[in-house]
């Protein structure tokens, strides 16, 4: 049988299970499964997520060149899956935190610790089909050997306020010769929690998987669990997210082109950055009633509308940027010591970014030309001209550059979406339908995929969010290598991959 | 020797006001470093379990050669108490001493950041202390003598004339006073990130009244080298050994004036300036150590001629 590369043939010979969304569904078996993996291998096709049920897993596929995404399921009947990450790495860590949940087994895995159980928890595998007894296992971190090399060790708990995660660095004198980090420290439940739940109270919990990219989340959960119901929602609630969506960009990338900079120790740039994220922040909490909006985007629509005075303060916000903005640019890009540090720092080369298939600016500083607003053209996008920019540096200064330029076209969208947004109600009732679906949003780290199954009283049966830095994280290891151990933070800081989203 | 101790604290929180100040935060108020330094004397010491006497012994050694390296650079007035025992190569040691008694600290305890800050420190010492060493000497040339009172009777009376070599001296001198104080470009006194931090890292372990008196010296070092500074470059209106009352009015007024300028300098130039990698630290100190050498060898040159 000669290989298909197109995702949508392969998907077509497969019998379907009835619709996932606008996005295919298709149970299928080993072989299949195996072609599935040979295709992600030889990079025809792109991890887009993997993830399990109690005797299934699911693997979501993305065919970039069409812009497909599909699911295939593999019934694990042995409580075990042949090993995608065997093949093709980037599903280590996500094998990992299947058998951690739900206690399948993936055949032939080249690497077996645990991942977010960290024998803390009340029980073991959580999620699987009947309960097992607390499994404790010791961890040990990859070892590096060689004469004159030392270990450090940093986190969960850093000098910082920042998020827990343990970082373990083999260094050689001041050059890291191996980083290995360990994430699940902000590891939540969910997942669990979501099993069972209203609509309503799934909604506040995906907009608390991670606190900064609380809309996006809101509103892929929403996009799904719509999908799930086939409910068209009023063209207005799209636009009114995509105001949202665009406002948390703008705030987040403030945030972090100045940390950046702080972390090179500039801290001007810092202080003018979030004055800028202030101003923004205190928008939102004008128009929307929370300063990140919160709980403001709803499955069905969104929680409340912008009048003609909020308008105005929106386009009071925006004419504030345009000014302010170019000179932080050229502050930026004039302040020698700092491009000294940036430039040529942390590395990623495009063939890992499109093995990882790292989504946001991390893959669009390495040359990776996706974003889910484009590529799928959800609305509003549809009706919005942007521009995705890409460099394919991958250092540091790239991703400093990949936010500033979208910093541009997000203020650009606002203006689009403040002038063209049509008028109508923003809600609509859902009905309280079984069905499964699909919703992949851009948020500002990058893609996040939701997929949903709701049961016949409307309530969720089973809900799995995959953040974007599920394929970021494995990256920054390779990226530090080769670094030194005080250029870490700077990359780190420009990676800003999330652990509580990752954790879950 | 009192006045210098209680003067420190003041010139961090004028530094740190200043900084708050031109990046328009509020900032600290001015009297912060003294509240934080009764606080940590009133805390108790949480001691590593693998602690040596050397850890403890620390701080203490480190303070009081700090001190009295403090105690060798004139002020407001020339007049000194140790003037006829010590000289400027004599700071150099103290001030060294004090340092390699951080670095052991650092290491004593074993853990890796103090080894990194304590490595990075060594690091940036093997260079500063050459450069140091160059200035003093091409100070001593011209002055003909290496006491820093008589550094200044000679700066200040009328035949010192434009010299070049002051001028590279001066540059040499707040290059070397940047990287021995642990200031931004070469360290980041504010920052959280462990990983990046020098002089910080070293001291992580410390608590309580240990704290207290490293942070103290580390303040001493800063005023000392701004003294320095002040004393030997613009020493005008400093008071003679035996002068008046008035004298040393003046002198003091002189200083604290011209204390305040550095400090704002010193402020500008941090906020204007992002940190470098750490293995551009010895290119820039070999710039100062360069500068300090074409100096002395300027002198040569020159009295050849």
């Amino acid at each position: 049988m000669a290989e298909p590369h197109k995702l949508a043939e392969f998907i077509a010979t497969r019998s379907s299970t009835g619709g996932h969304g606008r996005y295919p569904r298709v149970e299928i078996d080993v072989s299949s499964w195996q072609i599935a993996i040979g295709q992600l291998e030889s990079q025809n096709w792109i991890l887009f997520g993997l993830w399990g049920e109690r005797d299934s897993v699911n693997m979501a596929l993305l065919d970039e060149s069409a812009s497909d995404v599909a699911i295939v399921t593999l019934p694990c009947v042995e409580g075990s899956f042949p090993s995608v990450a065997k093949r093709h790495s980037p599903a280590s860590r996500l094998e990992r935190a299947i058998r951690d949940l739900f206690g399948l087994e993936a055949e032939g895995a080249p690497d077996v610790r645990p991942w977010l159980d960290h024998g803390c928890w009340d029980v073991s595998q959580p999620l699987r089909k009947a309960g097992i007894e607390k499994i404790v296992q010791p961890y040990r971190f990859l070892s590096a050997e060689g004469e004159s090399l030392h270990q450090i060790a940093v986190g969960p708990i850093h000098a910082g306020i920042i998020e827990p995660g343990h970082f373990r660095f083999h260094a050689n004198g001041e050059t890291i010769v191996r980083l290995e980090a360990r994430l699940g420290y902000a590891h939540k439940g969910t997942e669990s929690l979501m099993r069972g739940s209203s609509l309503e109270r799934g909604a506040k919990l995906a907009g608390r998987v991670s606190g900064d990219s609380t809309v996006a989340y809101a509103a892929a959960f929403a996009r799904a669990t719509e999908a799930a119901n086939a409910v068209d929602v009023p063209v207005r609630a799209h636009w009114l997210r995509a105001l949202m969506a665009e406002l948390e960009r703008l705030a987040n990338h403030f945030g972090d082109i100045g940390a950046i900079c702080n972390d090179a120790s500039f801290s001007l740039m810092h202080a003018h950055c979030s004055v800028l994220r202030e101003r923004v922040l205190r928008a939102a909490d004008f128009c929307f009633g929370h300063r990140l909006m919160r709980d403001c985007i709803v499955p069905g629509g969104v929680s409340s509308d912008v009048d003609a005075t909020r308008v105005g303060m929106l386009r009071a916000l925006l004419a504030e940027i345009g000014r302010q903005f170019p000179a932080l640019i050229e502050l930026y890009d004039n302040t020698a010591s700092l491009q000294d540090r940036t430039v040529s720092t942390g590395i990623l080369k495009p063939e890992l970014a499109r093995q990882f298939g790292a989504g946001g600016f991390v893959g669009r500083a390495s040359g990776r030309n996706f974003d889910a607003r484009k590529a799928f053209a959800y609305p509003p996008y549809d009706q919005l001209s942007f521009e995705v920019p890409v460099l394919s540096e991958g250092d540091v200064n790239a991703r400093v550059w990949i936010r500033i330029r979208e910093v541009q076209q997000s203020v650009s969208l606002i203006e689009q979406i403040l002038a063209q947004m049509p008028a109508g109600p923003i809600r609509s009732q859902l009905p309280n339908a079984s069905g499964e679906g699909l919703a992949i949003v851009e948020g500002f780290r990058g893609d996040i995929l939701v997929s949903v199954r709701l049961a016949e009283d409307g309530t969720i049966e089973r809900c799995h969010l995959r953040d974007p830095s599920w394929f970021q994280w494995p990256l920054l290891e390779a990226v530090i290598e080769g670094n030194i151990v005080a250029d870490f933070p700077l990359c780190n800081k420009s990676f800003n991959c999330s652990y509580s989203g990752h954790d879950l | 020797m009192l006045l210098v101790v209680l003067l420190a604290p003041l010139i961090t929180g004028l530094i740190r006001k200043m900084k708050a100040r031109l990046l328009r935060r509020q900032g600290p108020p001015l009297l912060q470093p003294y509240r934080d330094l009764s606080r940590l004397l009133h805390k108790e010491v949480v001691l590593a379990e693998n602690a040596s006497w050397l850890f403890r012994a620390a701080p203490y050694l480190i303070f009081a050669t700090t001190w009295v390296a403090a105690a060798l650079v004139p002020t407001f007035a020339r007049g000194l108490l140790f003037s006829w025992t010590a000289d400027l190569i004599a700071l150099v040691a103290l001030l060294g001493s004090a340092r390699f008694l951080l670095a052991l600290a650092g290491m004593d305890i074993g853990t890796s950041f103090g080894g990194i800050g304590s490595s990075r420190e060594v690091m940036i010492a093997s260079l500063a202390e050459p450069a140091m060493i160059m200035i003093i000497f091409s100070l001593a040339l011209l002055a003909g003598t290496t006491q820093l009172s008589g550094i200044a009777q000679y700066m200040v009376s009328p035949d010192v004339g434009l010299r070049v070599t002051l001028g590279l001296a001066l540059v040499s001198l707040i290059m070397v006073g940047i990287a021995e104080n642990a200031r931004i470009p070469v360290d980041n006194p504010a920052t959280h990130l462990e990983l990046t931090m020098v002089h910080e890292a070293m001291i992580l372990e410390y608590s309580g009244r240990h704290l207290a008196l490293i942070e103290l010296a580390a303040s001493l070092k800063l005023l000392v080298y701004l003294s320095l500074i002040v004393c030997v470059f613009l020493p005008w209106g400093i008071a003679p050994a035996a002068g008046a009352g008035i004298d040393f009015a003046i002198g003091a007024a002189a200083f604290a004036a011209k204390l305040t300028v550095a400090c704002f300098g010193l402020a500008i130039f941090e906020t204007a300036i992002a940190k470098m990698r750490v293995f551009r630290v010895p290119t820039f100190l070999g710039a100062a150590l360069m500068l300090g050498l074409l100096g002395a060898l300027l002198l040569f040159v020159s009295r050849g001629l």
